[in-house]
């Protein structure tokens, strides 16, 4: 799945990232967990999470995650943009809630990581 | 000759945490290291500087980088581990809520270090501190 696909799914905002940058998203994961998170094995994931915090981007620049999607309006700080910038991390928000943002993108294809 | 970098960890400084893995994960794509040794060696290091932050006063993280494998050596000031075995255990955890409300000490730090490390060496005295060692070959 396409970010911009994953945007039209969740009206969600990008707030950082390339959007002329394209990657394939096949898999997610929600967790607030960021230790859970440093447990994953696969690359091309999307994260959906609540938490939004800098160890959030610092987690996922360790594991590996090229795309974070901050649920129920969570809004990412200037610090938290830089460093996913820096990384070429794509964060997204959206005023969905967890469940029906996975809901929404399980329905449209994405699979689960476990 | 090997490279080796030195970085201070600072007790309870969350924003800090991951400085030193961000730079190694860095210098590791510099040397062209296969990207499946890249994670497993930044999650190692990355969870060795966590647990410096949410338990100790400070540390000192040394990475050295070798030919074929790395070492990182991360020693501290702290509380010490009374019981390493015990720590070792997925889901032992003596973290803060603080450090539970970040999205941490869910008592899966040492195990997944072990996961991940080839070899791995704790030593830890009560009131002083622990000092942890492993290598990951490439």
């Amino acid at each position: 799945m396409k970010i911009s696909e994953i945007i039209d799914l969740t009206e969600a905002r990008l707030v950082a990232g390339n959007p002329g940058k394209q990657i394939n998203i096949e898999r997610a994961f929600s967790s607030d967990l960021m230790s859970d998170v440093l447990t994953l094995d696969n690359h091309q994931i999307i994260l959906i999470t609540g938490l939004a915090n800098v160890q959030l981007i610092r987690t996922v620049e360790m594991a590996d995650v090229p795309v974070v999607l901050l649920c129920r309006n969570k809004i990412a700080t200037p610090e938290m943009i830089s460093l996913a910038e820096e990384n070429g991390i794509f964060l997204l928000e959206t005023p969905f809630s967890m469940f029906r943002v996975s809901g929404v993108l399980y329905e449209n294809g994405l699979k689960p990581l476990y | 000759m090997a490279l080796k970098l030195d970085f201070d960890i600072v007790g309870g400084d969350f924003n800090l945490a991951g400085k030193a893995s961000s730079k190694i994960k860095k210098k590791l794509i510099q040397l062209s290291i296969d990207s499946k040794f890249i994670k497993r060696i930044v999650v190692a290091t990355y969870e060795a500087e966590l647990n410096v932050v949410a338990h100790a006063y400070s540390g000192v993280l040394t990475a050295c980088f070798e030919p074929d494998y790395i070492t990182v050596l991360v020693v501290d000031k702290g509380p010490g581990i009374e019981d390493i075995e015990q720590a070792m255990k997925e889901g032992f955890s003596t973290a803060s809520k603080r450090v539970r409300e970040m999205g941490f000490g869910a008592g899966m730090g040492l195990p997944n270090i072990n996961k991940n490390v080839d070899e791995l060496k704790i030593e830890s005295k009560l009131g002083v501190g622990t000092s942890l060692f492993f290598k990951i070959l490439y």
